[in-house]
């Protein structure tokens, strides 16, 4: 999409409050830059609200009657539309299980307005978007999956200079930091990041999910 | 020399079917996670075995009875495990791919049919036996699904049908509906095969068999509520203890929020009690981390936590990989609390990113602030915080640490000490 243009957004989240909250926040950062077309509570209101409204992106909360986020992006019917997952939970499971059923990036509800505006953009301009903490539970998983890697094994592994990126995302790093720190483009973070992405979402579910059960998780 | 870490008490390790990856009962990928070896060894090993004289399946089939399912010793946080009971967490991802090992199973099971008609001949004794385990497996599949679909019910009542058939589906009523016409065909096939033989004795038989037949068909869901039993007392114990830990966590959530009613004029002070009582939730709805000493990671959040409340910063911790802290890591844990410190206090951002990554080789932390930076040619000889209690107590230990600022940029100080110099702790 062309930058400069009004992002299209719907907010999904069972909490009234957070979610005026939100939406309050959004029109105090994001004024000129972002339009929220309407609001969701629970999984088929969510379906609904996207397939009426085609969004760019939908604030999507992880944890929802009817299936949790997951579900709406199973059953949305948007193509153009992408997902932005916000959550309260930062447990490991719901953050990769929401990456790996198709959302474009992870914040969380502490995220102050400003970044989250900006990392609104980022989605709807096709980029990933990764927290701090997203990047560590993605290096811990592709570091979990290193020994065997069954069937898909060249999609299964982080070349260097992508764990280098997700490595500096977890420390802290803004985008340009990155850039400058390995003296590439932001253009290449971008390109890198949404390879790992690619990736985190194609690489075999076996070893994710040994993963998990390995910290109990699942 | 092991002072510093208590030794675990001793947990006898069970074994469990998994109902995540299961092909047929999950029995074979169970045992693999049993054994720590790949899933694939387990299901070769059974299909070796079912050659010698079907071993194989009957151990596979002893094993599904015998085997508990492991959905029921689950323990995830109450956040979490709450949300999955009111159905706002996904369930299983079911992929094209999970197809993939059940149609080689069940190609190599008509391999299996066909060579043994062609080596015994006629399809007397084989084909009802066939049917009849077929239709046995599939019912016992079923009698798995609706268990779990069970344990997963909150509303506690026991309802007949859905002992049966869980919450429903054509896969559920597919699956009872040609299990049982199976196990029917079987028995009516071996009833009626000799037409010539008198039809009393016919008849007697396939009533026999019939009854036979119902008793093995009712025989998974009686043996189920019979081990759900005693699941369901293990698991009254641990909600028990719970709801203990939720009284006390919801003791101080109550306390925490009268302090800031009553000091709602002062905003530091009810963001620091808001961050403090944050922090408590979350790490025990969602992540299930601990803060205490028992690892670098846990050591690390400990540390955070403490300078979060001191200095009313935020601090963020991110750890890739643990191990145990041992006496020889605990210098990095010290050093990076001063680097932490020293970022609340001198930054003037209320934010520090920790990152921490624990590999075979070494630990690296990183310690981060968006603050003001300083120059570090211009810091006084006599300041001695950095100098002291950074940088020379890692080289101390055979470690490094590295001051990256600059006015106006922030600061990072990079920790980095090899776990692969002789250790103090054998072990």
């Amino acid at each position: 999409m062309i930058s400069g243009q009004l992002v299209r957004v719907v907010v999904v989240d069972d909490h009234a409050m957070f979610r005026r909250g939100v939406i309050a926040e959004l029109e105090a950062a994001g004024a000129g830059e972002i339009e929220v077309l309407a609001q969701a509570a629970d999984v088929d209101e969510a379906v609904a609200a996207v397939a009426a409204h085609r969004p760019d992106v939908v604030l999507l909360d992880v944890h929802l009657p009817g299936g949790g986020g997951v579900e709406v992006m199973r059953r949305g019917q948007s193509p153009e539309t992408r997902y932005l997952a916000l959550s309260v939970s930062d447990a490991a499971e719901d953050v990769i299980g929401t990456i790996r059923g198709g959302a474009r990036g992870y914040v969380t509800k502490t995220i102050t307005g400003p970044e989250l505006v900006s990392a609104i953009r980022r989605v709807a301009d096709g980029d990933a978007v990764f927290s701090p903490r997203l990047a560590g539970f993605v290096l811990d998983a592709f570091a979990g999956s290193i020994e065997v890697a069954a069937v898909d094994e060249d999609l299964d592994r982080l070349t260097e200079r992508e764990r280098e990126v997700m490595r500096l995302i977890a420390r802290g790093y803004a985008y340009k930091e990155v850039a400058k720190e390995l003296f590439i483009s932001i253009k290449t973070v971008e390109t890198h990041m949404s390879s790992v992405l690619r990736k985190l979402q194609l690489s075999s579910r076996h070893e994710l999910s040994r993963w998990a059960s390995d910290r109990r998780l699942l | 020399m092991s002072a510093a870490t208590t030794p675990t008490p001793y947990e006898p390790r069970k074994a469990y079917r998994d109902s995540q990856d299961s092909v047929l009962g999950g029995v074979a990928s169970g045992v693999a996670r049993h054994l720590a070896v790949p899933a694939l060894w387990v299901r070769a090993a059974f299909l070796l075995m079912s050659l010698l004289g079907g071993l194989g399946v009957m151990l596979y089939a002893g094993l599904w009875l015998m085997l508990p399912s492991d959905t029921r010793f689950d323990e995830s946080p109450p956040g979490l495990a709450s949300a999955t009971r009111g159905g706002r967490r996904p369930g299983r991802l079911r992929r094209l791919g999970d197809v993939g090992p059940a149609m080689a199973l069940a190609a190599l099971g008509l391999g299996a049919v066909l060579a043994l008609q062609a080596t015994i001949g006629g399809g007397a004794v084989f084909w009802p036996a066939f049917f009849g385990l077929a239709g046995l497996a599939l019912l016992w599949r079923q009698a798995d699904e609706a268990q779990r679909e069970r344990w997963l019910d909150q509303t506690g009542r026991i309802d007949p049908v859905r002992i049966v058939f869980g919450s429903g589906g054509w896969a559920s009523y597919a699956r009872v509906l040609a299990g049982a016409l199976l196990v029917v065909s079987a028995v009516f096939i071996v009833g009626f095969e000799g037409a010539s033989a008198s039809d009393a004795r016919a008849g007697l038989l396939a009533g026999g068999l019939v009854l036979v037949g119902l008793a093995i068909v009712i025989g998974p869901w009686v043996f189920g509520l019979a081990s759900d039993l005693s699941a369901e007392r293990e698991e009254r114990v641990r909600s028990q203890e719970r709801a203990d830990v939720a009284a006390h966590l919801h003791d101080s959530v109550l306390q925490t929020l009268a302090l800031i009613q009553k000091s709602a004029h002062d905003s530091t002070t009810v963001a620091r009690l808001a961050r403090a009582q944050e922090r408590d939730l979350r790490a025990w709805l969602y992540a299930g981390e601990s803060a205490d000493e028992s690892s670098v990671a846990s050591a690390l959040r400990g540390a955070a936590a403490e300078v979060e409340d001191t200095h009313g910063v935020s601090v963020d911790v991110v750890a890739v990989g643990d191990c145990d802290l041992t006496e020889s890591l605990r210098p990095i844990v010290a050093a990076a609390r001063e680097a932490v410190t020293n970022a609340a206090k001198h930054a003037g951002t209320g934010q520090v990113d920790v990152y921490a990554e624990v590999t075979p080789g070494a630990v690296d932390v990183f310690v981060r602030d968006r603050g003001v930076g300083f120059d570090p040619d211009e810091v006084a000889t006599d300041r001695y915080g950095v100098r002291n209690s950074i940088v020379d107590r890692m080289r101390r230990h055979g470690g490094s640490a590295e001051i990256r600022t600059a006015p106006g940029e922030g600061t990072e100080v990079r920790l980095h000490l090899s776990r692969t110099h002789p250790q103090e702790d054998p072990s």
